[in-house]
C-alpha cells in the first residue's frame, strides 16, 4: 500500500478513465507500477544515464541571434531536435519502455502521427531488446515516409490503419483496440499527454525535464526568466514538459500553438483550444474537442502530422480554461514559412510541428525574452516541405 | 400494456419470460445501412425470437468495437444517421420488446447525461450501454438512469478481479453484461466461460448475459450451457446486414437459428454440467 501521492486523474473537470473494463485492471496496474518507479532511485539512475549518454541530454539552450535580431527580441531555441533520434519523444518513450521492462511486458504498442513517437519507441524498443507494433494512418505513412522506414530498420512492425482520415486519430483508436486485445502481455506507450489517467500525467512527468533544463540554464546564463515560452500542441506533450517548470511563475507567460490548418474559419484545422472547442471524451480523457452537434469526432487538419489531431490533452484544457496558459493557432502557410525561415537565418530545418512555435514567435510584434521549444528537427519533413514551398 | 413498468422492470420481465435455456439479445447498429431498414431489421428479430434488442447508437470513434461493427457505424453515420434518427428507431421497436441503447459516453455529453437520458427513456429504451463508462465514471449517469428507470448496464470482463467485480456487480441494474473474451466485439471462437460466469453471478443478484465473440447457434447454446442468462450476438448480424440482399430477412433467419440453439437441450454430448 503505497501511500497515495496520487497520480493526477483530473485537471479541473478534464482526464478521466473514459475506457472499456477490459483495461481498467491495467490501468490500475500501470498506475501502481509508475508510482513505485518514480520513487525508486534506482529506475532514475537508469533514466538519466540513459537520457545522458545514450539521448545526449542535457539538450542546449541556443541564442538564436539573427531571429532575434529579426523579431527586435532576444529568442532563445530548446534544442530538443538535438536529441537523439530527432525529437523530445525519446524523453517519455524511454522512460515507459523503462516501466514497461520493469512490469515484465514482452511487446510494447505505439500510434504515431508524423512518425517521431514511432521513431522514439521503436529505438527504446531496440535498446531494450522489447518487441515493438507501431500503428500508423496509411495517409502518414505516405507524409513521413522516411519514418517508416526507420522504423522497420529499428526492428520495429508498422501496422497500417486505413479507417476514416488515416491519421493519428485513428491510428490511436487501433493501437488502443490492439491493447483491449492484448493486455495481458502488452505494454501501451502512448505518446503524448492524452490518454486514460495515468497517461497524462505520466507523460508530462517524463517530459518535464525539458523545462527544467530550459529553466536551470536560462537562470545560470541570463540571470532571469523568459517573458514567454511558445511551444507547439498537437497532444501537447512537448508543450507541457516546457510549461511544466514554469507554472508557478506567474511572470513568464505561456503560449500554446495549435495547428490553424487552412485557418479557423475553414474548420480544416486542428485547434480545438484556440477555437473553444466544447468538453468531450476521446482515447480515454475529457478534453476540449473538435466534435460535431451530436458529439461525432471531427477530422482535423494540418500540414503537420503531429498536429493532426481533433483532441489535446486534459491539462492544457485546464490550463485555458484557468487562464494559466493562452492557445493561439497558425496556418500551414505560416508554418511552412517559419520553415524555412529558421533554415535561412539559423541554419536550423525544424519539424513542421515545432515550424508552429516559430511561425507564431516570428508574427508577434511585442516581448522581450522568448523561449522557444523546438520540439524537433525537419528531415522527415523534406518532402512534404518543399513540393509545398515548390522547390524541387 | 406495460406503460407503468420502467425499464428496469421490463428487462428483468423479458429475462425471467424467455422461453428458452438463455434470453436471445440479438444487437443492430441504429441506422445501418439505413435508419428504416435497421428499424426493419430489428421487427425480423423481433419476430425470429429475440427477447429484448441492443441498438447501437453509431459514433466515429468506437474503441470496443472491432472491424465489423465499426465499419457499420462508419457507414450509419455517412448514411445520415443522427442520435435522434436512431432514437425514432428506439421508439418504434420498444412497444414489442425491451430496447438497450448502446453507445459511446461522448453522444451522451454531446446533449448532457441528463437530456439523453430523458429522451432515451421517452422514446422508450429500457436501459443504456456505455462501454467507455467503467464503475470510476459513472455516479453522474447511474443517477440520471436511476431517476429516469432505466437501468445502465454494467459490463465486466475476464480481465475483471474479484473485489472489482463485487463493486460492480452490487451496483448493476438490469442485467451484467459479462465480455466473453478479452479483446473487441468480433467473430471468434471463445473458450469455456462458465469459470467466469459462475463468478459474475456470485457478484451480483440481476441476470448476467455474455457477449462478444458469440456467433452460431452453437456458441449460443454453449453460452446458455456455461451458464449464461441471457446472450448477446452482434458482430455475425452486422455482417449479415452489410452483406444481404435483403438484410432484414436475412438477420431474422440467422435470430431465429439462434433462437433454435437456446431451445434446443444441448446437442450431442457437450460434456457440459447439468443445466438446472
Amino acid at each position: 500500500m503505497t501511500p497515495a501521492e496520487a497520480v493526477e486523474r483530473r485537471f479541473g473537470p478534464y482526464g478521466g478513465q473514459y475506457v472499456p473494463e477490459t483495461l481498467m485492471p491495467a490501468l490500475e496496474e500501470l498506475e501502481a507500477a509508475w508510482v513505485q518507479a518514480r520513487g525508486d532511485a534506482a529506475f532514475h539512475a537508469e533514466l538519466d544515464g540513459l537520457l545522458r549518454d545514450y539521448c545526449g541530454r542535457p539538450t542546449p539552450l541556443y541564442h538564436a541571434e539573427r531571429l532575434s535580431e529579426r523579431v527586435g527580441r532576444t529568442v532563445l531555441l530548446k534544442r530538443e531536435d538535438l536529441m537523439h533520434t530527432g525529437s523530445h519523444k525519446l524523453n517519455n518513450a524511454l522512460g515507459q519502455a523503462l516501466l514497461a521492462r520493469r512490469m515484465g511486458k514482452e511487446r510494447i504498442i505505439a500510434e504515431t502521427g508524423a512518425g517521431s513517437h514511432g521513431v522514439a519507441t521503436a529505438t527504446a524498443c531496440a535498446l531494450l531488446g522489447i518487441e515493438c507494433v507501431v500503428f500508423m494512418g496509411t495517409e502518414d505513412m505516405r507524409r513521413q515516409r522516411p519514418n517508416v522506414l526507420r522504423m522497420q530498420l529499428l526492428g520495429a512492425s508498422v501496422h497500417p490503419v486505413e479507417a476514416g482520415a488515416r491519421t493519428l486519430k485513428e491510428a490511436t483508436s487501433e493501437a488502443i483496440r490492439d491493447w483491449v486485445t492484448n493486455v495481458a502481455t502488452t505494454y501501451y506507450v502512448i505518446g503524448s499527454v492524452v490518454g486514460p489517467a495515468p497517461y497524462p500525467a505520466m507523460v508530462r512527468d517524463l517530459q518535464r525535464r525539458i523545462g527544467d533544463e530550459a529553466r536551470a540554464e536560462i537562470l545560470e546564463r541570463h540571470g532571469r526568466l523568459p517573458g514567454r515560452v511558445v511551444a507547439c500542441v498537437g497532444g501537447g506533450s512537448n508543450a507541457l514538459g516546457a510549461f511544466a517548470a514554469f507554472l508557478d511563475d506567474p511572470g513568464v507567460e505561456l503560449i500554446g500553438v495549435e495547428a490553424g490548418g487552412d485557418g479557423l474559419a475553414t474548420m480544416r484545422h486542428g485547434a480545438p483550444l484556440t477555437v473553444g472547442g466544447r468538453a468531450g471524451v476521446l482515447h480515454g480523457a475529457m478534453s476540449a474537442l473538435m466534435q460535431t452537434e451530436d458529439g461525432q469526432i471531427r477530422e482535423a487538419h494540418s500540414i503537420s502530422a503531429g498536429l493532426d489531431y481533433p483532441g489535446t490533452g486534459p491539462q492544457h484544457a485546464h490550463l485555458r480554461d484557468t487562464g494559466r496558459a493562452r492557445y493561439e493557432a497558425v496556418t500551414d502557410v505560416q508554418a511552412l514559412d517559419a520553415f524555412r525561415t529558421l533554415a535561412e537565418l539559423e541554419g536550423i530545418i525544424p519539424a513542421l510541428e515545432s515550424s508552429h512555435a516559430v511561425a507564431w514567435v516570428l508574427g508577434e510584434g511585442a516581448g522581450e525574452l522568448d523561449l522557444i521549444c523546438l520540439s524537433g528537427r525537419g528531415d522527415k519533413d523534406l518532402a512534404e516541405a518543399l513540393e509545398r514551398l515548390g522547390i524541387e | 400494456m406495460s406503460g407503468h413498468m420502467t425499464g428496469i422492470e421490463h428487462i428483468a420481465a423479458a429475462f425471467a419470460g424467455a422461453d428458452k435455456r438463455a434470453a436471445l439479445m440479438p444487437y443492430l447498429m441504429g441506422g445501418f445501412p439505413d435508419l428504416d431498414t435497421s428499424r426493419r431489421i430489428g421487427d425480423a428479430c423481433i419476430d425470429a425470437g429475440a427477447d429484448l434488442l441492443e441498438l447501437g447508437i453509431p459514433f466515429s470513434d468506437p474503441l470496443a468495437d472491432g472491424p465489423v461493427i465499426q465499419a457499420a457505424g462508419t457507414a450509419a453515420l455517412a448514411a445520415g444517421a443522427t442520435t435522434d434518427g436512431v432514437l425514432e428507431v428506439c421508439a418504434a421497436l420498444a412497444p414489442r420488446a425491451p430496447v438497450v441503447l448502446m453507445t459511446y459516453v461522448n453522444i451522451l455529453l454531446a446533449r448532457g447525461i441528463e437530456r439523453f437520458v430523458d429522451q432515451a427513456a421517452r422514446a422508450g429504451a429500457a436501459g443504456l450501454i456505455v462501454p467507455d463508462v467503467p464503475l470510476e465514471e459513472s455516479a453522474e449517469l447511474r443517477d440520471a438512469c436511476d431517476a429516469a428507470g432505466l437501468a445502465l448496464v454494467a459490463l465486466v470482463a475476464p480481465t475483471t478481479p474479484d473485489d472489482r467485480l463485487a463493486r460492480i456487480g452490487a451496483l448493476a441494474r438490469g442485467f451484467v453484461y459479462t465480455v466473453a473474451v478479452t479483446g473487441t466485439t468480433g467473430e471468434r471462437r471463445g473458450g469455456d466461460a462458465s469459470e467466469l460466469l459462475a463468478r459474475v453471478k456470485r457478484s451480483t443478484s440481476v441476470p448476467v448475459a455474455l457477449g462478444f465473440g458469440i456467433s452460431t447457434p452453437e456458441d449460443a447454446a454453449r453460452a446458455a450451457a456455461d451458464g449464461a442468462d441471457g446472450v448477446i450476438v452482434g458482430s455475425r448480424l452486422v455482417r449479415a446486414a452489410a452483406e444481404a440482399q435483403d438484410p432484414a430477412t436475412e438477420v431474422g433467419r440467422l435470430v431465429a437459428e439462434l433462437a433454435a440453439g437456446l431451445a434446443a437441450p444441448p446437442a450431442h454430448t457437450d460434456s457440459a454440467a447439468p443445466v438446472g
